[in-house]
């Protein structure tokens, strides 16, 4: 799904989801055969408490345009408090992110449950277009 | 280096309309590691696990890669296949190439890019798997039920009718709990001891229930399907065995005036005594408080009494030790102390609470269910009840939440009032009436409608005894005015907190408990009557405000839980945990904070660092409680925490993979 017809520029996202509500907000949109960019690409993680922002900068510095974290609405997460670490580690970690020489809008954190295929899709959609906006990220190219 | 097999799937048209199966065939092949690549149409058939397991066996491949649907649907289906052949069914992983490829993209040459980039990442992780083995642990089939209320005493019952074996730990002298003390029931208004009598009873005569009264949980160890408790048998002085429950040592007893719990402080009972007459069991403790024979070395009135010679002065507290595979905690509620709430003149004998309320209504009660005020002992003209005294309000000595059962209670009250004493004018002041419930709302409107009480919507601001009656200042929010009235006996609806002592018990089973000190679910709405902590269950109001029916049900839940566990002869342990690499741990604690389940503790290791021997606090990782979810790996400041399954490794790998 080319977003804009007019560049030749092909965002790289990384998609981390969640196994019990976020993953399986992604199969829905699929089962509701739901449109999104094939940029997405998802890495199945148990929660979002497991993501490691190591691996958001490992994405960056390998050439990621964009990363996107996504876990169960608070209160659901199967291991009840998991995505209340994760909202506190991933904001502060965002935070610091300009400082690293990252936008902050290649970044975002998003609750998807189970049920919310249509929105699993259009939240990857936003996503693609707000990296497509920023263009390239090269700004981590020279430590690759 | 691993020898890698990567089966692409078809799935009919379904991947293969949008994907390229050949191109994503070709493109594996070229990936380090892999030794053979095979495409078929339906992977899942039968004819498609044989080519997997055959292809397994003849190129003696160490780890698999299925590019077909989501995990989620088949990736039982495959671990299994590959179990089936000498490949450890944890050296699979799935490329989800359907529903997260070719069913959400249409162009075909974006969606074979991407298929392609996701069997990289499987490939990629699978050079990092392990191979993994679930573990197994013992399950001891005898259940644990802390507090004897009506929701311990059901599902000890229906625990016990599945025909394991189950204790009840109660700390007062009888089981029962609140049940016992309550008058009448709403909404049917059915004898509470009528109904409640016989199902202690049950449990009394039940040949799998053994009831531990005046008892309480020394310590705990172990972990779900293993526990190990220690009960503390506090000293009734009153050998259970030989006690005939006669009932000739309270009669004899000197010590009369001691203020009765259990009519809440209403009657006097003895030193030695029995809380109520249908007490189970029906043995009598002797209050070594209060006891004359303790205080002085003199008396000893009970003894002389005592036929079959059941009184003994030199009892001491027992320590019985005993297995379990889960434990219940079902201990309860009580009102809120009323300390910290002067406008309502809870201090005047005529201003009670409605559990007191409950003990005066009741024919066995201190007044024998004649309704006075305590003061003259007269009977009232006219009786105010307040609601919501303490519930509903943000003030630091008031609960936030609604105590739920009041609004029905109180209409109960009003309406037993006004059976018996038709000429008793009723007032109640409320916020809101929440009746909602079977057959809820129309007992309310009963009380309104039938009965004639009067329901004013006001906040009552004051309340002064003077002497011969109580004065109520108050706001009528209908009319928006103040209201200044008067009246013979106020009842308080006060709101029910847990009991202290359940922070303790929580403590000790490693199960958490919210910032009103109820016990949390597992999961709020689909594990409701689990802790997160395996093997320890919840019943009963000890989890939120409930009423009678609602605790019955919640209880006949929660023992098919724990009768669905004590049925297993094993548990079968999760192998994707935490992984501890000891050299790097600090002990720190860091990571037992974060652990929902508690699962992790430490111990003093011996750590070889740098062929120096040194004795270190370690992190050690309960693998039975451990679920997996990476909490404690993310958050370990010294890298030395990894996960199973999902280790850093694999995820790197992962992402490498897919930004390559
Ligand atoms: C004034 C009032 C009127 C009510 N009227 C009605 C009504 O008409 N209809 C209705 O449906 N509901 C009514 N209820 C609610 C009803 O009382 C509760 O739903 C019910 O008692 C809850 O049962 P439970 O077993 O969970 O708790 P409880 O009845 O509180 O029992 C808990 C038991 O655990 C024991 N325990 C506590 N801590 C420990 C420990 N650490 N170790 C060992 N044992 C321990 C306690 O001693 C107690 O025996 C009323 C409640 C009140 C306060
Ligand atoms: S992975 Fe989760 S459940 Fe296991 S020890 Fe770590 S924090 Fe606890
Ligand atoms: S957080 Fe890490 S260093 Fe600290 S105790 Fe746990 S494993 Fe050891
Ligand atoms: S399992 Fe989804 S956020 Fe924890």
């Amino acid at each position: 799904m080319p977003l804009n017809p007019n560049s030749s520029f092909t965002p790289l996202i990384v998609a981390f989801c969640c196994n019990w509500c976020s993953y399986a907000g992604a199969d829905l949109a699929g089962t509701s055969r739901l449109n999104y960019p094939a940029q997405i690409k998802i890495i199945k993680v148990p929660c979002s408490c497991r993501i490691d922002p190591m691996f958001v900068l490992r994405a960056f510095q390998k050439g990621a345009d964009g990363v996107i974290l996504c876990g169960c609405h608070p209160g659901d997460c199967h291991y009840s408090t998991g995505n209340y670490y994760a909202r506190r580690r991933i904001t502060l970690f965002f935070s610091m992110l300009e400082y690293l020489g990252i936008e902050k809008e290649r970044t975002h954190l998003e609750w998807v449950s189970a049920a919310e295929g249509n929105k699993f899709a259009s939240t990857m959609r936003k996503f693609t277009e707000q990296i497509h906006a920023l263009g390239k990220n090269e700004r981590l190219e020279d430590i690759r | 280096m691993q020898k890698i097999g990567v089966f692409v799937c078809h799935c009919g048209t379904n991947i293969a309309g949008t994907v390229n199966i050949d191109e994503v065939v070709e493109n594996a092949k070229h990936e380090p590691g892999v030794k053979y690549v095979a495409e078929y149409p339906y992977m899942c058939s039968e004819a498609g696990q044989s080519m997997v397991q055959k292809a397994i066996d003849e190129h003696d491949l160490s780890g698999i890669v299925i590019s077909a649907c989501s995990p989620r649907m088949h990736e039982t289906t495959f671990r299994r296949a590959a179990a089936r052949t000498k490949l450890n069914p944890f050296m699979l992983e799935m490329a989800n190439i359907r529903e997260q490829c070719s069913w959400v993209h249409k162009d075909k040459e974006e969606a074979t890019n991407k298929a392609h980039a996701l069997t990289r990442a499987a490939i990629a992780k699978v050079h990092h798997n392990t191979p993994l083995f679930p573990g197994e642990s013992p399950v001891t089939k005898r259940a644990l039920v802390i507090g004897g209320g009506i929701a311990g005493v059901s599902c000890a019952l229906d625990i016990a009718e599945a025909g394991f074996v189950v204790d009840i730990v109660e700390s007062t002298p009888s089981i029962g709990g609140k049940m016992a003390q309550l008058d009448k029931t709403f909404p049917t208004l059915d004898c509470s001891a009528c109904i409640l009598t016989p199902k202690m009873v049950d449990a009394q005569f039940h040949e799998n229930i053994n009831i531990h009264t005046y008892s309480e949980i020394e310590s705990v160890e172990g972990f779900v399907g293993d526990f190990t408790i220690t009960i503390r048998k506090k000293a009734r002085s009153v050998d259970m065995k030989k006690c005939t429950g006669c009932g000739a040592c309270y009669d004899k007893c000197p010590i009369k005036k001691i203020p009765g719990e259990f009519d809440e402080g209403l009657g006097m009972r003895t030193a030695i005594y029995t809380p109520f007459a249908q007490a189970i069991p029906n043995v009598p403790v002797i209050d070594r408080e209060h006891c004359l024979k303790f205080k002085t070395g003199k008396c000893g009135l009970c003894e002389t009494v005592c036929a079959p010679d059941a009184i003994d002065f030199e009892q001491e507290d027992e320590l019985i030790t005993e297995k379990y595979g889960a434990v219940i905690i079902a201990t309860g509620i009580t009102p809120i102390s009323l300390d910290k709430f002067g406008e309502y003149a809870y201090t005047s004998p005529d201003v009670i609470t409605s559990l007191e309320f409950e003990r005066m209504t009741n024919a066995a009660g201190p007044t024998k269910g004649e309704l006075i005020r305590i003061s003259d002992k007269k009977k009232p003209k006219s009786i105010t009840f307040i609601q919501c005294v303490g519930s509903r309000d943000v003030a630091v000595r008031s609960k936030t939440y609604c105590s739920k059962i009041c609004c029905m209670y109180t209409a109960k009250h009003a309406m037993l009032v006004k059976d018996k004493y038709p000429d008793i004018e009723v007032n109640v002041f409320y916020i809101d009436v929440r009746t909602p419930g079977k057959n809820f709302d129309e007992f309310y409107r009963r009380a309104v409608e039938e009965y004639g009480v009067n329901y004013i919507k006001g906040q009552v601001g004051k309340v002064v005894d003077n002497g011969d009656s109580l004065w109520i200042q108050a706001v009528d929010m209908l009319d928006n005015k103040q209201i200044k009235t008067k009246t013979d006996l106020i009842v308080l609806a006060t709101a029910i907190e847990p009991v202290k002592s359940v922070r303790n018990i929580a403590g000790m089973l490693s199960a958490s408990i919210d910032t009103n000190n109820f016990m949390t679910e597992a999961h709020p709405k689909l594990k409701p009557v689990e802790s997160p902590t395996a093997g320890v269950f919840l019943a009963g109001a000890c989890q939120g405000p409930k009423d009678i029916p609602e605790t019955v049900a919640g209880a006949g839940a929660t023992a098919a839980k724990v009768i669905g566990l004590l049925a297993k002869d094993k548990l079968i342990t999760n192998p994707c945990i935490a992984d501890l690499d000891p050299y790097y741990c600090n002990g720190c604690s860091a990571c037992e904070k974060v652990c929902p389940y508690g699962a992790i503790s430490y111990e003093d290791t011996e750590i070889n660092d740098h062929g120096k021997k040194a004795i270190r606090r370690i992190a050690v990782i309960n693998k039975a409680l451990c679920q997996g979810c990476g909490a404690c790996v993310v958050t370990c400041p010294s890298g030395a925490m990894d996960l199973l399954g999902f280790s850093n490794r694999q995820i790197t790998a992962e992402v490498d993979a897919i930004c390559r």
